[in-house]
């Protein structure tokens, strides 16, 4: 009765195949992340990763935080939604450490940014033509740029 | 200390275990922030921008986007009466540093800001060969930049043109939707910088965002919704002649 007689063989390429399939796995381990699959077919653990970089705005509340009298210029006149960092720019340092200066922005390329006129703009969006309106005067020599309306309190001086 | 084979064996695949743990790391935890309570998009309302070009600037300064390359852009529209088809589209440096004065002139005019749609069924994560781009639970479109090989497939996928490569890393870089941002409860960059409020960031998952009772009462549209890739980034009063 030796029906199998070289059953060794298949004994053998049985063993091999294991083999193969441990290493597959055993490799596999090691070059799949941990969390690809958490919630889908990516690396769930990227979503953390971009979460956590740095912000660069430190975002309306946190000016306010300190800056409330500004905000309380502000919020009577016409740029009440305009936020601090729209005009002062990315100030998120500055939040973290107040002794650094954020500077104050030149109004002069600042001003006309919006409201210089053109065709292209909305029609009711306040506009001017800054030559013809102003002669080269500054802006703020007669808009106080946190509450522009002529004759309105200054918006604090920080 | 000699380790026999039989040894050998049943180590390697608990120091593969133990190893794929050090791999993982520990993950940020962010306490208070639920993905699956959040679906994010957000609306233009295209009758407010005045083309300042302050929203290109902040994606810039906050993302660290580079030269030449853009996370967002505006675009200004010229319709002449005479060919609603065929508009007269400028977007100098991407509206970075506004545009130039239009004089009164037949036709109309408008600004549209672009940046990621952030689409329910996009393109671009389907295209993937690795899975290094995915919608987050919390809806939002992004790459995973160690994992992208830079084959820039999802580049050539968006219809909206909104991915590119970037330059020094090699690796596909779009718009997150300041996702580092809004995981911290702020809004994105473009929105805090835009002074007439024409971009608002929204989350369509909650019950008490304004976006709802915006949508219910305006004429909104997305970009090229032939495509049916579920654009998130809703474009109020629209002209049809925008691509």
């Amino acid at each position: 009765m030796r029906i199998f007689k070289d059953a060794g063989h298949l004994f053998r390429l049985a063993a091999l195949f294991a083999a193969g399939t441990l290493l597959f796995f055993v490799i596999r381990g090691f070059v799949v992340p941990r969390s690809f699959g958490e919630y889908g077919h990516y690396r769930g653990a990227a979503i953390a990763e971009i979460a956590a970089h740095p912000i660069r705005f430190a975002g309306q509340g946190t000016c306010e935080t300190c800056h409330a009298d500004v905000a309380q210029a502000k919020s009577g006149g016409k740029h009440a939604q305009v936020h601090c960092e729209a005009c002062h720019g990315p100030l998120a340092k500055h939040a973290d450490d107040p002794s650094i200066d954020p500077g104050k922005p030149d109004t002069a390329a600042l001003c006309v940014r919006c409201h210089a006129a053109s065709a292209a703009r909305p029609k009711d969006f306040p506009q001017v033509d800054a030559e013809q309106h102003a002669g080269g005067v500054a802006c703020q020599t007669c808009h106080q740029p946190h509450s522009p309306a002529i004759g309105a309190a200054s918006g604090g001086t920080k | 200390m000699t380790i026999t084979r039989r040894q050998l064996l049943i180590l390697l695949p608990a120091a593969a275990v133990a190893w794929e743990s050090v791999l993982a790391g520990t993950p940020e935890a962010s306490p208070n922030y639920t993905m699956t309570e959040h679906w994010w998009s957000m609306l233009i309302d295209i009758p407010k921008c005045i083309g300042c070009g302050n929203c290109v600037r902040a994606c810039q300064a906050e993302n660290d986007v580079p030269d030449g390359f853009f996370r967002t852009w505006v675009e200004r529209y010229h319709v002449a009466d005479w060919h609603l088809a065929n508009p007269e589209v400028i977007s100098p440096d991407g509206g970075e540093e506004g545009f130039p004065v239009a004089k009164e002139d037949q036709g109309k005019y408008f600004f549209v800001p672009k940046l990621c749609n952030q689409c329910a069924d996009s393109p671009c994560t389907q295209v993937c060969p690795v899975g290094a781009t995915f919608i987050s639970p919390d809806g939002v479109v992004l790459v995973d930049q160690k994992y992208c090989l830079g084959c820039a497939y999802c580049v050539q996928a968006c219809p909206y043109g909104c991915r590119y490569i970037h330059p020094q890393k090699k690796v596909a870089d779009k718009c997150t939707l300041c996702y580092h941002r809004i995981r911290k409860g702020l809004t994105t960059a473009c929105c805090e910088a835009c002074p007439t409020g024409a971009r608002q960031l929204a989350d369509l998952k909650n019950p008490n965002d304004p976006i709802h009772a915006f949508l219910k009462t305006n004429s909104v549209q997305v970009l090229k919704p032939q495509m049916a890739t579920g654009a998130k980034v809703f474009y109020n009063a629209l002209d049809g002649s925008v691509r």
